[in-house]
Formats: C-alpha cells, structure tokens, sequence
C-alpha cells in the first residue's frame, strides 16, 4: 500500500534538462521509479536518460498520462511551474525547490485549494516508498521497505534519521519530506491522517523543528484520532530566539514556536519523544 | 531584510500614508539645519534595526535646533543591543491623543496575510497579544481579491476607532496593504498610527520586513539593505549564498539543510558540551559546489573563538565528493591547525571520503554517525 507513490506512479519531471534534474532523474530511474518523462519550455523533442522532454506539461501528460509532477526549476520560475501542473491536471506535485517568494505562494495556496491537485512542498526532499519509488533528493540507499511512516519538515535530517532506522531493521512504509517554507502544501496532519489510513504503516516519525505551530496541531491531531504510535524529534532546542535557522519558517518569534512548546504537546498527546534522531530506532521497539 | 524606520515611511509616503516630513542626519550639524528648516520642536530618533530604543536613551525631544544638535551628538555612535547608531531621524515632534497599532503580515497557518489593529498602539503586539488577546482584530485576506473596504471597517469598529476617522484609516489600511504585497514584505506595520491633538491621523513610527527570497524582483529595496547593521560574517556568507547565525561557543559548524544544522548544535549541548557550545548556525544550502564549500570555511575560520570545526554533510542534492573538493580547497587558501572533525555521508560520500584521505591532513579527524561527530567535535574544541 505505502502513501502518495508507489511502483505504478508516473512521474514526469519538470526541469529535467537542467544540471540538478537531470542527476536526480537518472537516480530515480535508478532507483526504480518509473520517470515517463520531462519538461523544459523550448527543449521538446530532446532526450534526456532515454526520457522524452516535452514543452509543456499539458503535452506531456497527453503524451505520457503521467500522475505525478517533479518540480525542480530555478525559484522565479517555481510558482509557474506548479500552476502549470495543476492545470494539467497532475495528481500529485513535488515542488523541491527552495527560495520561492512567500507571496507566490500565497497565490498558489488559494489555487491549490479550488483544484484536484496535492502539492507537496516547497522546499523539501521530496518522497520514497522503499522498494518501489522516490521522487526528489533522497540518497537511494537510505531507505528500506518496511512499516513505519516518516514525514519530516527537513530534508537532510529525514536521510540521518531514515539511514539510521534502516540500519537498525526499522523499514519505512513511506518517507515524505513536507519543507521547511511557511507556505506548503501538505502539513504533517496530512500526512499523519494517511498514515492512520494506511493498512501497511504500522509506527509513525515526525521530524519537525522550531517555528510556526505545524507540530502543535500536530499534537492535537495525535491525540484526537492516531491509534498508531508515534515517535518525534524537534530540531532546533539550541537555537536564540528572534533568529531565523535558515528556512524561512525556522524561526521563534515573540515567544512561539519553541522547541519546549512542541515537545511538551507532543509528549502529552502521547508520542514518544527523541532527544537525538539516532535514537529513533530505540524508541520504536 | 529589515529596512529602518526612515525607509520605511520613505516608502509608506509614496503609498499615501500620511507620515511625519522628517529628514535624515548622520551628523549633529545636519540635525541641527533640519531641526532649523522644520522651524518646529522635533524627536531625534535613532535609527537602528532593533526595538527598545526609547528605553535605551535612543529617542529625545528637541526644543529648538540647538538642543537637536546637543541630542544628536549623544545619540549618534551610541550602541543600542549591539547596533551602533549611524542615523538618527529628526521628525516635527507631535501631540498624541491615541495611539493605534496597525499591521499587516504572513499567517502561515492558513497562507494568507493577516491584516491585525489593535487600540493599545506603542508597544510590540507581541505583548499585546501575550497579555491581552482579545484587543487585536484580525481580518484574513483573500489574496485574489485583495484587502477590501468592509474588513478595513470592520478593524476600524472593532478597535472603536471614532467613526469621524473610519473613512481615512480604511484609506491607510488599504494603502498598507498595496505596499505591503508591491514590495514582497512579510511584515508592513505602523506603530504607533497615532490620532494628534489636533485629531489628525498619522503613521508615527514604521516597520518593514522584506522576503529575502524576492529581492531579486525588487531591486529598488535589495539597495536600501544597511550593510554596517549587519555582522560582516553574515554579508560575506549571504554574498556566498550561505546562511550563517554567528553563536557564542568555540565549535564551527558546516551542514547541509537547516533542520540538521540545527540538530548538530543540539547535540554538541546534548553530549555536554555546554562549555564549548556551537560557534554558529550554518547552512551550506542544497547543491553547494566546492567554491560555496570553501568559502564557508573562510567564515568559519575568520571567528577567533573557534577552537574546533565540525563537518556534518549528509548528501542528497549535495554531493560529498563537491564538499571534499571545497574542503581541501580552502585548506589551501587558508591553511590552519584547527582540529576538524568530518562527517560525511549520502550521495558521493565514499567518493568524499577518498578526496579527504587522499589530502592527508594531520589535523583532521573523520567521524561515522551525528552522536559521534558532536562528541569528537567536543574533545577537539577543549583541545583532547
């Protein structure tokens, strides 16, 4: 079962031709997950990994009946590219890229909204259901098929912390990197209540960090309807206050947002909760 | 990016937000010609990118131009937590009969901007929110359709504006928020927007915070940026494309992504190393090549008290073999007996790990997982 993807996901990747696409997409191929094909605007009829490279995302569905959209294209061009997607009809989009204005993604928010799309991102690694696809960053050996869900805020945390559980016989169900934006498309209570819906996920993680109040409502959403067990980690108990921890959303302002604020809630909806993600494992015995 | 309250109401002037006409000084003697060309009592107002000014002796009345003069040479060269001051703003001094807060900014949980007032003006609505809720109206807007005149009425009742000044505070609001969306803000908020004695309604003091991620579309304010408000450190890291938070402690460190940068200074203070204590908060960013790489480590190595770097790269759109490269690259350009210890793992790391071995540096340590990373980051910084 897994969430979002799986081996029969058709995965069509906007920015192919570009130096980051085209590496990432010859992973994923590697990795197993079926790529139909890209797009750069101006590059159609080209081949790139044995791919076909389309103008358009329109043409490319036609041409491919892909369900599910790779973003990786440079920032100014991000927002775009997601509406591009969206009015293709694309069930799924991944937007990995960082750095795109708030205000654009306001914009797409309130789109997003009235369509049949999910967008997950920005900023984020992407996904991978172990064994059968990814779609993003994620390093292809990281990962194991398995029954535990993790959805992260944090791309590079998510691979530290999903080596480690491999490691230890701890396999994933589904790995989804959410991002670290203020603006995104899927929460971690979206994620949470697929995993609860899920009849191969078994034990959840949530990696998440300090500001905004994601992981709050992700407490009351635990303790309200997750039969599943939990185990959570918040980056960022060191950080100064009033300082933004490189992502955009990572910052305490006016006293909320504190990693103290997040375990606490989370501790008393009853997850576990991990002081070092290497720990994980452990705590998911 | 933050700008200062003269640019900001520069800006919220060319909005129409009535503003007072003050003029800038970075002298005494220029304070003092305004203070004469505005023929009024004035405020001279230190302009630093931090809160607390008038506690902190940053903002005085001025009688006559003379005292403008006298005022000014206190206040210029005067640190404010840390921010020396290097303008003050010499506004006509005004009577205040109310004072009102009024903002506008980015509410992440539901992806729209959030227009707040509030009828206790003067201090940080944070406080105000803390302490009293309920006197902050909230009106949520729909970006499509824009701030419309009915939600800027319903703040004006809410706050129990007098309705004399209903019809020009929907003009500010409306006004705020076409400047707040043109130039990318997270932040656009007066505070006070005051009613004077003569009951006329005006932005005292402003503040504006721009998105960094768009100032490439807004060239006209990237150049207001203040670099001397700044740490150098942190303009030379941003001019590299990295994000970097100076700290306190004694350990540097190098991550890729900001949660695990972030999870690499808990845990040097999860194993104790209190005393040392990460130097700084840095973030490589995805997809650094060997030059962002090295530059990092130039800022890393420009902080005298770092006794000890950490490396902690886990690969995904970073390769290993690119930081390696960066690595030895900046060993070169800046060579040191700084102990480093180097983490690497994910894409490309076995190739990494070869670049790194093959250099053959005395002082560098390599480390297999996060915990002991942290733990040998910690030994080397208190010199085991």
């Amino acid at each position: 079962m897994a969430i979002l993807i799986d081996s029969n996901s058709r995965v069509v990747v906007q920015g192919i031709t570009g130096r980051e696409g085209n590496f990432h997409s010859l992973k994923m191929i590697e990795y197993g997950t079926n790529v139909v094909g890209g797009v750069t605007p101006g590059k159609g009829g080209e081949w790139v990994h044995g791919k076909p490279v389309f103008d358009t995302v329109k043409a490319a569905v036609d041409a491919t009946d892909a369900n599910v959209s790779m973003i990786l294209v440079p920032a100014p061009f991000a927002a775009d590219a997601i509406y591009e997607a969206i009015d293709a009809g694309v069930a799924l989009i991944v937007c990995l890229t960082e750095g795109i204005p708030i205000l654009d993604m306001t914009g797409v928010y309130e789109y997003l909204k009235n369509s049949n799309s999910r967008l997950i991102g920005p900023n984020c690694p992407g996904l991978m259901t172990p064994g059968q696809a990814k779609v993003g960053f994620m390093p292809n050996y990281v990962g194991m098929p398995g029954n535990v869900g993790v959805v992260s805020k944090s791309g590079t945390l998510t691979y530290e912390t999903v080596a480690a559980m491999s490691a230890a016989g701890f396999g994933q169900s589904t790995c989804v990197g959410i991002g670290g934006d203020p603006i995104i498309g899927t929460t971690f209570v979206d994620v949470l209540e697929m995993f609860e819906n899920d009849p191969q996920t078994e034990k959840v993680v949530l990696m998440g960090e300090i500001g905004g109040r994601a992981e709050i409502d992700a407490a009351e959403f635990i303790k309200a309807k997750m039969t599943k067990p939990v185990v959570a980690f918040i980056a960022g108990r060191s950080a100064p206050p009033n300082t933004r921890m490189g992502h955009a959303g990572a910052i305490v302002e006016g006293g909320q947002g504190t990693a103290e604020q997040k375990i606490d809630a989370l501790r008393a909806a009853g997850a576990r909760i991990a002081d070092n993600p290497e720990h994980i494992p452990s705590l998911l015995s | 990016m933050n700008l200062h309250e003269y640019q900001t109401k520069q800006r919220f002037a060319s909005y129409g937000i009535p503003v007072a006409n003050g003029k800038v000084a970075t002298t005494p003697e220029e304070a003092r010609d305004i203070a004469a060309s505005l023929g009024v009592p004035v405020v001279v107002k230190a302009q630093v990118l931090t809160g607390g000014r008038g506690k902190a002796g940053g903002v005085k009345l001025a009688a006559n131009p003379e005292e403008a003069f006298e005022k000014a040479s206190k206040i210029l060269g005067m640190s404010i937590k840390d921010h020396i001051v290097h303008r003050v703003l010499i506004d006509p001094a005004s009577t205040i009969s109310k004072e009102i807060y009024l903002g506008i900014t980015n509410d992440r949980t539901v992806g729209k901007p959030l227009l707040m007032a509030s009828s206790e003006g003067g201090v940080e609505i944070e406080q105000v929110a803390a302490e009293n809720p309920d006197a902050i109206k909230r009106e949520w807007i729909n970006p499509s359709l824009g701030l419309r005149d009915y939600q800027a009425r319903n703040i004006a009742e809410g706050i129990n504006l007098p309705r004399e000044h209903w019809g020009t505070f929907v003009k500010i609001a409306k006004a705020l928020y076409r400047c707040y969306i043109e130039s990318d803000a997270t932040l656009a908020e007066i505070n006070p927007l005051i009613i004077t004695e003569e009951n006329v309604l005006f932005a005292l003091d402003g503040k504006m915070s721009i998105d960094d991620n768009a100032l490439y579309r807004r060239k006209d304010l990237a150049e207001m940026r203040d670099i001397s408000a700044e740490p150098v450190t942190e303009v030379q890291a941003r001019e590299a494309g990295l994000t970097y938070v100076k700290l306190n402690g004694q350990i540097g460190c190098m991550v890729n992504g900001a949660g695990l940068a972030m999870t690499t200074m808990d845990m040097i203070k999860l194993y104790g190393g209190e005393d040392v204590g990460p130097a700084n908060f840095l973030d490589i960013g995805g997809g650094a090549q060997a030059e962002r790489v090295a530059a990092a480590l130039r800022i890393i190595l420009s902080d005298p008290d770092v006794k000890a770097v950490l490396f902690n790269i886990f690969g995904g759109i970073t390769r290993g073999d690119e930081v390696a490269r960066g690595i030895i690259q900046a060993l070169n350009e800046v060579p040191t007996t700084i102990p480093m210890v180097i983490r690497l793992a994910g894409t490309n790391s076995e190739e990494g790990r070869a670049i790194i071995d093959g250099a053959n540096l005395p002082n560098i340590r390599s480390a297999s997982t996060l915990t002991d990373g942290a733990k040998k980051a910690i030994e080397a910084a208190r010199g085991a």
